[in-house]
């Protein structure tokens, strides 16, 4: 990567980060800015956290195992890569709820009964996910553009079937509003024992098909060749998917229903590689930035409590990506760093030795003394880097500081940079031997692995080159030592 | 029914919408990039948020502001997302999306004391009272006529560079055409259309009306001139439609199957919406019976 675009990204991450902290400073501002939104004290808290209030108890059980099982769920939509399609099958779900309020309050009078509506959201989601399908099949259009189209029309569909239910004489369309910003305080328990079946039942489903999700996950055409009905696997996920999202439009709502399929599952990737622990962290993780939510939402009882859960969720996710113990930000770039430290030390060890060797140094066993300027010519590297690659040496052992600009080996770095040296050769001549190319051209092609060869395979390389005549030697060079061109 | 003057107005005015946002959709389409639109259109919400909060009114700039900053931000903490963390594109705009449209929710919340600012106005927009607001045309109108103008103007300016770089990215940045900033570009311009669009139609709508007419051009055409200009009819036939149903076809039928119901128009921006996806597989059914295809 060159310079230009590190400066690019480098201004980029600035920008975007200014933004963000100016989005959360104005957000913070205006929470304490207005008076409805005071610190509740200490009390409320703990009657809060100790789920002293039946209500309280209701909302958290419902919404938790709900965030719990959409985390689990979510993790295979991840790995299949669907995950847009909870949000058309979330917004698709509009058109049902609507039509079967306007469908029941006209035959009974009574529409507002949840299961009712939440079959009808059921089915307009099934029928949604069944028109992606269908465009995907039946048309050059991609799946993004089929995805978007499902799910804007059929909102449209849902929104215009709202304005209808306003002008009924007895319907009020403000009970449907539950169902777009979600409104888990007004969770009963008769709601609760609905959702917590639902989401029993499907957390087993999951677990019966968790073999057969996790190859159809990972490997479609295996799954296929092994047997496995792979399109009825795929339609059995997608349905666990409707039935979540649709148990979670009360909760939290239709519009953000998505983000606990979505964000759990994605924040579970950062601690592991391993599917099964991924699947039990997003479990985990769900179930955690729902708790929080509802907390925080019964602290605050103003503020929609389907958005904090969602941010709660969003802040599980922004510490997974950070602090993940797998693919987080930190260990990565810890690990790089590390990296580029071990090539730097072993790029300024081989330079060394190779002075000595050219300057007969070694043959002559006469003062081994490295000046700096010598092996500022050695590589195409800066003059500031080469100072803090010796500086680094010095402080690590493997070498001395014997005049100003002049250095001398240790026992420790000599034993070193014969064992760098060393892989660097054999792997040259490998390449030379095995591989055709020119002895020319061999010294940039080893320079690029010799950092990362393995014990096993220098091992494999000595049987190979019948380098054990060599004993523990430094074989000479196949090439040419010379100094690097430098850039006029 | 009868037509009023109104009608005329609300008619023009969301085809004037539905055509500027279909030139920078049908470029999203070509960029496999549509499920952008739906995000941007979420995550303008605290943009707009913010800039209410801020300024304390609902003047024009400040949510343009505001809404093309929240657009460009979705799409840099996407792009973030999935290149840093290595999360597959979709999940990573689900995550910001989800997120700043949560922000926005709550921080509408707490807007709604100080200005009047309605979250389902936002959501489902009223283009029905929004061209009440006169002055020898509605200012809603005027507006969509400005910001179709300014899509025109854009792209054809820019119509060899995107063209290019939804085509052919690595060819695009071989020649210099830097295709990931005129994704960029892409992006702002959608934000900027969803944040006109948003007072009339409503956020949510305006990713239909971003992605449906494009789509039914593609399915028609294979010339980008053509699915450009197609694209625009298909707009403008879907706002006239859709209100044809909104004010007499959706009211008369639920009259008529359910008999001693009185209702009147519904939702025109939602009804639109309806239209074009009536529109798109109308299209699709033509299509394959012209290539002789089984539905």
């Amino acid at each position: 990567m060159d310079k230009r675009s590190h400066k690019l990204i480098k201004r980029t991450f600035a920008s975007t980060i200014t933004c963000l902290s100016l989005l959360f400073f104005t957000f913070s501002q205006s929470l304490y800015a207005e008076n409805s939104f005071t610190l509740p004290d200490m009390q409320d808290v703990i009657r809060v956290l100790s789920l002293q209030d039946y209500n309280t108890r209701i909302v958290f059980l419902g919404t938790t195992a709900l965030g719990a099982v959409s985390g689990m769920i979510g993790t295979f939509l991840l790995l299949r890569k669907r995950s847009l399609l909870s949000d058309t099958i979330s917004h698709a779900t509009l058109p049902g709820i609507a039509l079967t309020f306007i469908i029941f309050e006209t035959l009974t009078g009574f529409g507002k009964s949840l299961p009712l509506l939440l079959l009808g959201a059921l089915l307009s989601g099934l029928a949604g996910m069944g028109m992606v399908i269908l465009i995907r099949k039946h048309s050059s259009i991609k799946d993004d553009a089929a995805l978007a189209i499902v799910l804007s029309v059929l909102f449209g569909l849902g929104i215009s079937l709202i304005t209808l239910i306003q002008q009924m004489p007895t319907g009020n369309a403000a009970g449907l509003e539950q169902y777009i910003y979600g409104k888990a305080a007004s969770m009963t328990t008769h709601d609760m024992h609905l959702i917590l079946s639902i989401t029993i039942i499907v957390a087993i489903v999951g677990i019966l098909f968790y073999k057969e999700f996790a190859i159809l996950c990972f490997d479609v055409n295996f799954a296929v060749s092994q047997g496995l009905p792979s399109t009825r696997l795929d339609i059995i996920l997608m349905s666990l998917i409707v039935v979540i999202t649709v148990i979670g439009l009360q909760a939290v709502g239709l519009l953000l229903v998505v983000a606990l399929l979505i964000i759990p599952a994605a924040a579970a990737r950062f601690w592991s590689e391993r599917l099964f622990i991924n699947c039990l962290l997003s479990t985990i993780l769900g179930a955690i930035s729902c708790f929080i939510g509802i907390t925080c939402s019964a602290l605050f009882p103003k503020l929609p409590a389907g958005a904090i859960i969602v941010l709660a969720a969003s802040l599980v996710f922004a510490l997974s990506m950070i602090f993940g113990t797998s693919r987080g930000l930190l260990i990565r770039f810890l690990t790089h760093y590390q990296l580029t430290q071990r090539v730097q030390r072993q790029h300024l060890l081989r330079a060394c030795y190779e002075h000595l060797e050219t300057s007969g140094a070694l043959q002559n066993k006469t003062d081994p003394d490295i000046p700096f300027d010598a092996i500022l010519t050695h590589r195409l590297w800066s003059k500031q880097e080469l100072e803090h690659n010796f500086k680094k040496a010095v402080r690590e052992g493997l070498l001395e500081l014997k005049a100003k600009n002049v250095f001398r080996m240790t026992d420790n770095g000599w034993g070193q940079a014969q064992r760098v040296v060393r892989n660097h050769r054999l792997w040259e001549m490998y390449l030379i031997e095995y591989a055709d190319i020119a002895p020319g051209q061999v010294d940039r092609d080893a320079d690029a692995i010799e950092h990362i060869l393995e014990p096993e395979l220098m091992h494999q390389l000595e049987d190979l080159l019948q380098a054990g005549r060599y004993g523990l030697k430094v074989p000479t060079s196949p090439h040419k030592l010379q100094p690097a061109e430098l850039i006029p | 029914m009868s037509w009023q003057p109104i009608d005329t107005w609300i008619v023009l005015t969301g085809a004037l919408i539905a055509m500027s946002c279909a030139l920078p959709g049908s470029f999203l389409i070509l960029n496999r990039n549509s499920m952008m639109g739906d995000g941007i259109s979420h995550a303008i919400l605290p943009g707009i948020a913010i800039a209410f909060l801020l300024t304390g009114s609902r003047d024009w700039y400040a949510m343009l502001i505001g809404a093309a900053v929240a657009g460009i931000l979705t799409a840099i903490l996407s792009r973030i997302i999935e290149r840093f963390g290595q999360v597959e594109s979709g999940a990573a705009l689900g995550v910001v999306f989800c997120s700043l449209f949560a922000m926005g929710l709550i921080l509408i919340r707490i807007a709604s004391d100080k200005v009047h600012l309605d979250p389902n106005c936002v959501l489902y927009g009223t283009i029905e009272t929004a061209v009440v607001d006169f002055r020898i045309v509605p200012y809603v109108t005027l507006q969509a006529a400005v910001t179709l103008a300014l899509n025109l103007i854009l792209i054809f300016l820019f119509y060899k560079e995107l063209r290019l770089s939804a085509f052919d990215p690595s060819l695009a940045s071989a020649l210099g055409f830097r295709p990931e900033f005129m994704r960029y570009a892409l992006t702002t311009l959608t934000a900027i259309n969803a944040v006109m669009a948003f007072e009339s139609v409503g956020s949510i709508l305006v990713i239909a009306m971003l992605i449906v007419p494009g789509a039914t051009a593609l399915i028609v055409s294979h010339n980008l001139k053509v699915i450009l200009i197609l694209s625009l009819i298909f707009a403008a036939m879907a706002a006239l439609i859709g209100h044809l149903m909104a004010i007499w076809f959706v009211p008369y039928s639920f009259n008529f199957m359910l008999s001693g119901s009185h209702f009147s128009a519904v939702s025109s921006a939602g009804m639109m919406t309806v239209a074009s996806g009536l529109l798109f597989v109308f299209c699709l059914i033509i299509s394959r019976i012209r290539q002789n295809l089984p539905l």
